[in-house]
């Protein structure tokens, strides 16, 4: 489904992703771990399409299609969605004319018919009642005066109306109590299926208790410098990162 | 041709057209007559103004004096079919229509049957003629000429429309103005003159839609007069969307009486180069002034907005918000005054003034003015101009919405502070659209 090879990325002049390869196939969830300014956020905006980051040397390639020649909202329509760190707010917007739109235009591009007002409302009330969502936050602007972990609630009521075939959650679980953390999962999990993919950007283990990867990755300094199981993401919670990047400063130095 | 040259030049055309023109009226005598003379001397004694004048620094008027329009009345007004007309309206909601092609009133283009009694709207020139006695109590408020375009729409003055709606009577639908100005013929001056005097405990709302006819140049040099008696309320919308390369300047003049509300809204689209003065004096206490503009611009397009609100007694507020979108290489002004006379206790006025520039082209010039001769007052006002927000732009993107239409979303959003205010529910939806098409006609033309 995503093929990322050698991936060099750079923000304001500064090389933040120095040669990234990962293979995500179709039903698996891949964790991605990492310390602060390590190049996750980094790595999710270069695969939205965030202008700001500028690819300099490497491929990815989604469902067999070079991702990097296609503007942000035809990767959207491809079915890559990111679940921002930061999710933005727009005042004058409300939720629903926005994802109504966003809906309707994937639908376009797929030659599907627009959504009734019906279908668009029923789809609606199913999928915050998944996460427990007041109703009234759909009507109100996008993000608008929503508390932080409203907003990351937001984010994976936007994921399941849009139903992609990737999801890439940055730290969806910071800023969500341990309630609303079990919820927020058990969306991811609703959404994830045999067909689909889910990359987790995370610090903690905790998330991955309800979330379970298949694999785990560790970044660092643009680097993924080591890749496991489930297992990987106890070990770096008992050990923390210097356990894993001393091992890249040996194999640097080899 | 130097621009001295070129202004007496035109101050001549203007006069010897004149001449024609009040031959072509055979002496016909009514309260008109009166107003003419004084115009005329008016527009002899005032210059054009250059940018030197402080009122008018930030717009430069010589491009309307390099040509020479016809006084729409010594040419014959295009026929128009109410089908035509029909494209030109705004729809879906109950209205009474009164349509003016330059500046003349039109019978056969226009449905008023049914109004309420005690409301008289109709052709200026006619009601003028028939009831002369209508108007005794406000000459004197229709008589103030203070700059030379001013003058020029009276002195050729002699239609537009007259509304009049007596005291107490509520009017059940709005009124839609529809102002058609241009001609194919030749390059037309349009000076359509109006009148609104909404008595004591009236309350209407009214929609002046200004559109243009042809592909010649035209320039509209509007005048309305507004009084608002005590306790009434008037709900204007002006709607301005004339030929992109046409000129148009218009000035409201209100008067305002105690407990009277005044909801104005200078929503523009059009013109290539607009000068909107909209002044209202709050002569009583207890007033409510509501001042709303937006303004959307491209090419090179220069829209020229001053406002005035003029507080000459206490207890009173006024609220103003203008928003400008500007493209390409367009240039908006900005000017809102506020006075707050001596003895104008306990007055409230805030202005915000808040603009986008799309492009590095645009660009907006602002000047607040407030002069408070008041101690105990509460008076505000900010002014932002700025990008679009880049962040929230890929937000939307990300979620599958191409460029343009997230640009337009964000825009309409910027706009819906003011958009929002408008009462008539069908009125919001077409104005929305329309920013819609005006913005998507930009990313045409770029194409
Ligand atoms: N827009 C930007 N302008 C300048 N520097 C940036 C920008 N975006 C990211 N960076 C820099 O790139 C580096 C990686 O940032 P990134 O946000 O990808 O880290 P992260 O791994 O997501 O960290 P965190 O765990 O704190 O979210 C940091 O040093 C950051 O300062
Ligand atoms: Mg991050």
């Amino acid at each position: 489904m995503l093929i990322i090879k050698n991936l060099h990325a750079v923000v304001e002049g500064k090389e933040i992703l120095r040669g990234i390869n990962l293979e995500v196939k179709p039903g698996e969830i891949h964790a991605i771990m990492g310390p602060n300014g390590s190049g996750k956020s980094t790595l999710a905006n270069v695969l939205a399409g965030n202008k700001g980051y500028e690819v300099t040397e490497g491929e990815i390639w989604f469902e067999g299609k070079n991702l990097l020649d296609m503007e942000p909202d035809e990767r959207a329509k491809e079915g890559v969605f990111l679940a921002f760190q930061y999710p933005v707010e727009i005042p004058g917007v409300s939720n629903a004319t926005f994802l109504k739109t966003a809906i309707n235009e994937k639908r376009k591009y797929l030659n599907l018919p627009e959504l009734s007002p019906k279908e668009f409302l029923d789809m609606m009330k199913e999928k915050a009642k998944i996460l427990g969502m007041d109703e009234s936050l759909i009507s109100r602007s996008v993000n608008v005066g929503f508390s932080g972990g409203e907003k990351k609630r937001n984010e994976i009521f936007q994921l399941l109306m849009l139903e992609p075939k990737l999801a890439i959650l940055d730290e969806t679980d910071s800023g969500l109590d341990i309630d609303a953390l079990k919820i927020v999962a058990n969306g991811v999990n609703v959404f994830h299926k045999d067909d689909n993919a889910v990359i987790v950007v995370t610090h903690y283990q905790r998330l991955l208790n309800y979330i379970v990867p298949d694999f785990v990755h560790v970044l660092y300094k643009g680097k993924i410098v080591k890749s496991g199981g489930k297992e990987l993401a106890l070990e770096l919670e008992e050990k923390g990162y210097d356990w894993v990047t001393s091992n890249e400063l040996e194999t640097q130095s080899i | 041709m130097s621009q001295s040259v070129l202004y007496s030049k035109v101050k001549n055309w203007y006069l010897s057209n004149f001449e024609i023109f009040s031959k072509r009226l055979n002496g016909s005598k009514n309260f008109f007559n009166e107003i003419r003379e004084k115009a005329v001397a008016k527009f002899t004694e005032l210059d054009f103004p250059t940018r030197k004048n402080e009122e008018w620094k930030y717009t430069d008027i010589t491009p309307i004096l390099k040509y020479n329009f016809v006084p729409s009345a010594l040419v014959s007004i295009p026929k128009l079919t109410l089908d035509e007309i029909n494209k030109l309206l705004f729809k879906d909601f109950d209205f009474y229509l009164a349509t003016i092609v330059n500046g003349v009133f039109v019978e056969e283009l226009s449905n008023l049957e049914n109004l309420p009694k005690g409301v008289i709207i109709g052709s200026l020139n006619k009601i003028l003629k028939d009831r002369p006695e209508l108007f005794d109590n406000y000459a004197n408020d229709f008589l103030s000429i203070d700059n030379i375009f001013n003058a020029l729409n009276n002195v050729y003055a002699y239609d537009g429309l007259v509304m009049i709606v007596e005291k107490n009577v509520i009017i059940d639908k709005p009124i839609q103005v529809l102002f058609i100005n241009g001609n194919n013929e030749s390059e037309v001056l349009s000076s359509p003159k109006n009148l609104i005097i909404a008595k004591e405990n009236s309350q209407l709302s009214v929609i002046f839609n200004y559109r243009g006819f042809g592909d010649k140049k035209y320039f509209t040099n509007s005048t309305v007069n507004v009084s608002i008696d005590e306790g009434a309320i008037l709900d204007y919308y002006k709607i301005q969307e004339e030929n992109e390369d046409s000129y148009h300047i218009e000035k409201i003049d209100v008067i305002q009486s105690t407990k009277s509300v005044f909801n104005q809204f200078n929503i523009n689209f059009g013109g290539e180069l607009v000068r909107n003065d909209i002044n209202t004096k709050l002569n009583g206490e207890y007033i409510e002034t509501h001042f709303y503009g937006l303004y959307l611009v491209q090419g090179k397009q220069h829209v020229d907005n001053h406002t005035l609100i003029d507080h000459a007694k206490p207890n009173c507020l006024s609220n103003e918000l203008y928003k400008g979108i500007l493209d390409d290489n367009s240039h908006g002004v900005f000017n809102g005054k506020i006075f707050v006379r001596p003895g104008a206790q306990k007055t409230n006025a805030y202005q915000q003034n808040k603009a986008v520039l799309l492009s590095s082209g645009a660009k907006l010039d602002t000047k607040p003015q407030l002069e408070i001769f008041a101690d105990d007052v509460k008076c505000t006002h900010g002014a932002a101009v700025g990008h679009l927000d880049e962040s929230a732009e890929f937000y939307i993107r990300s979620r599958g919405v191409p460029e343009e239409l997230a640009k337009s979303i964000l825009i309409r959003a910027f706009a819906n502070d003011v958009v929002e205010m408008m009462k008539i529910g069908e009125l919001k939806e077409q104005i929305n659209h329309k920013i819609f098409e005006h913005l998507h006609r930009i990313e045409f033309k770029n194409n």
